[in-house]
């Protein structure tokens, strides 16, 4: 394994009972790589990134995140989680809490961080989302687009080593995604290791190093954005471009 | 309140087929009455003479009266802004039940001497077994709830046979079986302990069903999110679940409450000295017993009116995140 691998997936396999939802699946993330998951529905990207924080089991192979190894007996998956951002396409933002105390609580609670500290951090990661005016609202009190950058904030607070984003912008308007997109691609210029599920096409060409199909619970393709829009190899993945494209 | 609409309906008491039925109805109702003996017909005596002789006419005027006053201070409210008219309809109800006392001929000085013993002693006793059983209630039904959401089957075997077992009995059985019963297994035990046992046994199994309901209302998003930030279970449970809960728990939890104070009227049955049992004992010696009852109800009363109060500011709190 390379010292530079963030998350190390090996012939990982995944059953929901009878059903194979992810079949012998390899894929390396180096840190600092932007990976880009698409895939028709049901195809199993959002069963394999939360696979990637332990939020789902997997039954067979290996999966190596930061050098640890994800299995049913770890005693330490809290602190592999803290240093795994997740982006939810529900967003999923505690309701009970500030925008600012959203962004607070993971360091103060997990990591043992002061208030004031947790304050600034958050106050700062809020600041690099564009919403800082937004601190002590309640996250109802926001739009979707503003919910979603405060999610994202929240999992910056804990400065992780890699971000996963499950379909951030499917459940936005269109003039919402756009300032996501935004966001995240704020994020990867930064260097920010990012593995993302999403079907924004212009996105995944414009920071994707890597573009990956699934199908079926497999890695069907793999390449670079250029390969992978230009020159698609698959029948399967020609069909999904050319559906997806159509719009 | 109900989700309100934008469009200003017209005042339903001012619509004039609603107070024709109204009127009708209530000068019915009057007429079903022989109110000839009450001082209302005494006030009427200018109008229908004396009212033993009156007759139907007699009847008819003094349920004509009624029905115009109903009416017109029906109506007359409805003029009044929201906050004046729940004052003024609370203040009247009141009034009938004060007017519906006075017909008991209570004796307000033997009431005035019984009542310092009534609450030094009564209110005391009911306030801290309703209290101490509250919260022993309460940790059960949180330990309860998270048992029956577990997959361990012992926590979930335990949890339900519990709540099975305490909300099948009456609770009147409950408070015999622990004080009788248990002194059979070798643990002798006071009255006012066993009542205590018996309450937060019984109603930590209501509410176990409550918190359990309440814990399942959250949504899955909530433990994800939380679980993928490094919450563990205990922090997830303490600070993002149960904090969500808590309005879908408040209302059943405060009916809990006012149902648990009046319940613990049941512990006077093994001879613990609260509220009910002095009401039912102070009187007997002069057969005063109405005095005594109707105290001892006033003070219950009373003391849901604080705990209703208490749970709308709760209520009140926990509204804030929910509105735009
Ligand atoms: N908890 C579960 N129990 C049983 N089957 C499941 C469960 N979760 C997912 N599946 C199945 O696993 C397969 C993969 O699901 P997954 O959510 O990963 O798909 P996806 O690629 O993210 O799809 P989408 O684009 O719709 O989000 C689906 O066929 C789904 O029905
Ligand atoms: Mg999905």
């Amino acid at each position: 394994m390379s010292a530079q691998s963030v998350i190390e997936a090996k012939a990982v396999s995944k059953w929901y009972g009878q059903f194979h939802a992810l079949k012998d699946i390899n894929l390396t993330v180096h840190k600092g790589e932007r990976i880009v998951i698409c895939g028709p529905s049901g195809s199993g990207k959002s069963t394999l990134i939360r696979c990637f924080n332990r939020l789902e089991a997997h039954q067979q192979g290996d999966i190596v995140v930061n050098g640890v190894a994800l299995h049913g007996k770890m005693t330490n998956v809290a602190a592999v989680r803290s240093n795994v951002g997740m982006v939810f396409q529900q967003f999923n933002l505690f309701p009970h809490m500030t925008v600012l105390m959203n962004c607070m609580a993971g360091p103060m609670w997990v990591k043992g961080v002061s208030e004031k500290e947790a304050r600034e951090t958050a106050l700062k990661f809020l600041e690099r989302v564009r919403i800082p005016e937004q601190a002590n609202k309640f996250p109802i009190q926001l739009s979707g687009g503003q919910q979603q950058r405060v999610a994202i904030a929240r999992s910056l607070c804990m400065q992780p080593a890699v971000m996963l984003f499950d379909e951030p912008t499917s459940a936005l308007d269109p003039e919402m995604v756009s300032e996501v997109l935004e966001t995240m691609t704020g994020l990867a210029r930064d260097g920010m290791t990012m593995v993302c599920v999403t079907h924004e096409m212009g996105f995944a060409r414009a920071v994707a190093d890597r573009v990956i199909f699934m199908d079926a619970g497999q890695i069907v393709e793999e390449g670079t954005p250029d390969e992978f829009f230009s020159r698609p190899r698959h029948d399967r993945t020609k069909l999904f471009l050319s559906q997806i494209l159509k719009h | 309140m109900l989700y309100p609409d934008t469009v200003e309906a017209e005042i339903l008491v001012h619509k004039p087929w609603f107070v024709a039925t109204m009127f009708g109805v209530v000068l019915l109702l009057f007429m079903a009455f022989n109110m000839s003996g009450t001082s209302f017909a005494e006030l009427m005596r200018p109008v229908i003479g004396e009212p033993s002789v009156s007759g139907l006419y007699g009847r008819f005027a003094i349920a004509f009266a009624i029905a115009v006053i109903f009416t017109l201070n029906v109506v007359l409210i409805g003029f009044a802004p929201l906050k004046f008219q729940i004052g003024i309809v609370w203040l009247e109800l009141l009034l009938l039940f004060i007017a519906f006392f006075e017909t008991f001929h209570l004796s307000l000085p033997f009431i005035r001497e019984k009542l310092p013993f009534l609450i030094s002693q009564g209110v005391v006793t009911t306030l801290y077994v309703s209290a101490i059983s509250i919260v022993i209630a309460s940790v059960i039904a949180v330990a309860g709830a998270v048992a029956k959401l577990s997959n361990n089957g012992f926590a979930f075997a335990i949890a339900s046979f519990y709540t099975s077992f305490f909300r099948g009995l009456p609770l009147l059985m409950q408070v015999y079986l622990i004080y009788l019963g248990l002194p059979q297994l070798g643990f002798v035990i006071n009255a006012v302990p066993a009542g205590i046992l018996a309450l937060s046994l019984c109603y930590g199994a209501y509410m176990t069903e409550i918190f359990r309901s309440g814990i399942q209302s959250i949504d899955r998003g909530q433990w994800e999110a939380s679980r993928s930030m490094g919450f563990g279970f205990a922090l997830t449970m303490r600070r993002i679940i149960l904090p969500q809960a808590l309005p879908v728990i408040i209302p059943p939890t405060g009916n809990q409450f006012i149902s648990m104070l009046k319940d613990s009227s049941l512990v006077s049955v093994i001879g613990v000295w609260e509220l009910m049992f002095l009401a039912r004992t102070l009187g007997q010696k002069t057969f005063q017993h109405m005095e005594m009852l109707i105290s001892a109800a006033m003070i219950y009363w009373m003391l849901s009116i604080c705990l209703e109060l208490i749970q709308s500011r709760i209520e009140r709190h926990y509204h804030r995140s929910k509105v735009r």
